[in-house]
């Protein structure tokens, strides 16, 4: 490094770019390669591990759309995965095993719950609006366990995975691997051109300043409700993605806890940036599964590291409640 | 005169027991640079509010350009061609000089429900902020995020911010204020080549900037207009000197500084 003839302030950031790329390649490298390795070695446990990681960081990504670029924290998410979920248990239940009518279906009904709930919520901000997103999705999670059709409290077995005649065979988990895979890839992609364009800027700075926003004759609210829903559809995709993984759909899917996992993945990968929300997964559901295996109380060492990385890593939840960001 | 640009009549609100503002009857003309001068506390910043939208009025209304703006929000007054700048600055930190003009230029060029195409790379947005950049004499700034510049440049980003919307107002609330004295002089540089170009409604401490500029002044006190004229009218006022200009000028009715 010719450090010498660099400006400093310059050389600084360029570096953090360098290492944080290289890490985000290397990760999507190993994503890409768990099912090879499996195949390699026939330890086939890391495929499901990764699988549930993979779709898991969709839910994160779409939750990083609001709470990264629009400054919403949603601490509902999980609602949309469970409704996603449902919508692909109860049609396979009644009959309806097409992925082309289940996973339509999943989308539009998150997307629908996102609207109606976004337009109540946010006329609100800061922590009325954490505690509103809170409380539907704690109405949709009893709403689930009261569904004794589709087995109410213990959930509900889904015998059949999606069908998509001859196009894709979910059954074969390294395919149902890869889809995921391309999903996620796909979200990602979509939502760097999302927060570029016209749109994406003026969720920007209405998280930035939205008085400001209204000022300069931005109509704030339905961009942010737009993006609510877009966040809840993708979501909700993924809702459909774990139903057909687990091959079980349950309440539990819904609980405040996963809301709050989500949270914490975004944070954990750094709110407001593409990849973030992979890294996050990744590292949250690693650090989960590891220490699960050492220990009885994974939590009492997860909490303290994900505080210590929330307070002196990202800037905190403080930082993110009063919208600020780090460069 | 000419048609008036904004009109208001009776526009009235009350903050618990305090009339903040008590049957404002304002009259702005096209392309006047109009100052409203009051001691703190006059309800300044409460008139801004009403006119911006920010506060509802329970009494009165607002015309602006033939239209009944009153019960509009903030957004559609925006739309309309009124244009505020902020007392405290209001800016988006973390974009560059240049992204902060260019959301305000969006804001005013199509819808923004367009989800693909990088908006930053978008000349009908880029071309019309660089202008207005460089009208308040930015240019060379245009890439600095806003966090990087000074008090003094942010302070005339607000004014580009205003101006690149196209407006037919400027509301202006206190461009001055936490000014040394060579930004201040820019600032009244730049507010004099403004004028005549665009009507411009200046909430302003500062009374040399303020007489220096104006076309004409409203005295603002406890909430009503007491007096509105010309810079030498209002010097000469009696009242205006009794309740603005400070009490040891009230008696004397002489003198000519301020």
């Amino acid at each position: 490094m010719t450090a010498s003839l660099d400006p400093p302030l310059n050389a600084a950031p360029a570096a953090v770019l360098t290492a944080r790329t290289v890490f985000t390649a290397g990760l999507l490298a190993i994503l890409a390669l768990v099912p090879v390795y499996a195949l390699a070695t026939g330890e086939t446990f890391g495929v499901a591990l990764f699988t549930r990681t993979i779709i898991l960081a969709i839910g994160a990504v779409s939750l990083n759309l609001i709470m990264g670029y629009g400054g919403m924290v949603s601490f509902g998410h999980a609602a949309y995965l469970g409704i996603g979920g449902y919508a692909v248990g109860i049609l396979a239940k009644e009959g309806i095993g097409s992925g082309f009518a289940q996973w339509p279906v999943a989308v539009a009904a998150s997307a629908l719950y996102a609207l109606v709930v976004g337009a109540l919520s946010l006329r609100t901000r800061g922590v009325y609006f954490i505690m509103i997103t809170l409380a539907f999705a704690q109405m949709i999670y009893y709403v689930a366990i009261g569904l004794d059709r589709y087995g109410g409290d213990d959930g509900l077995t889904i015998y059949k995975r999606s069908d998509f005649g001859g196009l894709i065979n979910l059954n074969n988990k390294v395919v149902f691997y890869y889809l995921c895979f391309a999903i996620l890839l796909a979200s990602i992609f979509l939502i760097s051109r999302l927060v570029n364009s016209r749109f994406g800027l003026a969720l920007r700075g209405t998280r930035s300043n939205e008085r400001r926003m209204r000022a300069i004759g931005f109509p704030t609210f339905r961009y942010k409700l737009l993006a609510f829903v877009i966040s809840g559809a993708l979501c909700g995709l993924a809702g459909a993605l774990l139903a057909n993984h687990t091959s079980f759909i349950s309440p539990a899917i819904i609980h405040w806890t996963r809301s709050g996992d989500l949270i914490v993945m975004v944070v954990l990968g750094g709110l407001g940036s593409l990849f973030g929300p992979v890294i996050g997964a990744v590292i949250f559901l690693l650090l989960q599964e590891g220490l699960s295996r050492v220990t009885e109380y994974p939590d009492l060492i997860l909490g303290p590291i994900l505080l210590l990385v929330a307070i002196y890593v990202h800037g905190g939840i403080g930082g993110l409640l009063e919208g600020r960001r780090r460069g | 005169m000419a048609e008036a640009l904004l009109q208001t009549e009776r526009l009235t609100r009350r903050f618990g027991g305090v009339t903040a503002a008590d049957a404002i009857g304002l009259m702005i003309a096209p392309k006047e640079v109009h100052a409203i001068i009051g001691p703190n506390g006059a309800g300044k910043t409460t008139l801004i509010g009403l006119l911006s939208g920010e506060i509802v009025p329970e009494e009165g209304s607002i015309r602006f350009d033939g239209t009944e703006i009153s019960g509009l929000p903030v957004y559609r007054r925006s739309q309309l061609g009124l244009a505020r700048s902020f007392q405290i600055t209001s800016l988006f930190r973390d974009f560059t000089a240049l992204d902060n003009v260019a959301l305000a230029v969006q804001a005013h060029r199509g819808h923004s429900f367009r989800f693909w195409h990088d908006a930053r790379r978008e000349d009908a947005l880029r071309r019309p902020a660089f202008a207005a950049l460089e009208r308040v004499g930015l240019r060379d700034r245009a890439g600095t995020r806003v966090d990087k510049l000074s008090h003094g440049e942010q302070r005339q980003l607000e004014i580009a911010m205003a101006l690149a919307s196209d407006p037919q107002l400027l509301l202006l609330d206190e461009p001055m204020a936490g000014m040394g004295p060579d930004e201040s002089a820019r600032m009244v540089h730049l507010l004099r080549v403004l004028k005549g170009s665009v009507t411009i409604l200046l909430i302003e401490h500062d009374m040399e900037a303020v007489f220096a500029l104006a076309d004409r002044l409203s005295v603002l006190v406890y909430g009503r207009i007491i007096a509105s004229g010309d810079p030498e009218t209002i010097r000469t006022d009696p009242a205006v000197r009794q309740a603005y200009l400070g009490e040891k000028h009230g008696t004397e009715r002489s003198g000519h500084d301020g």
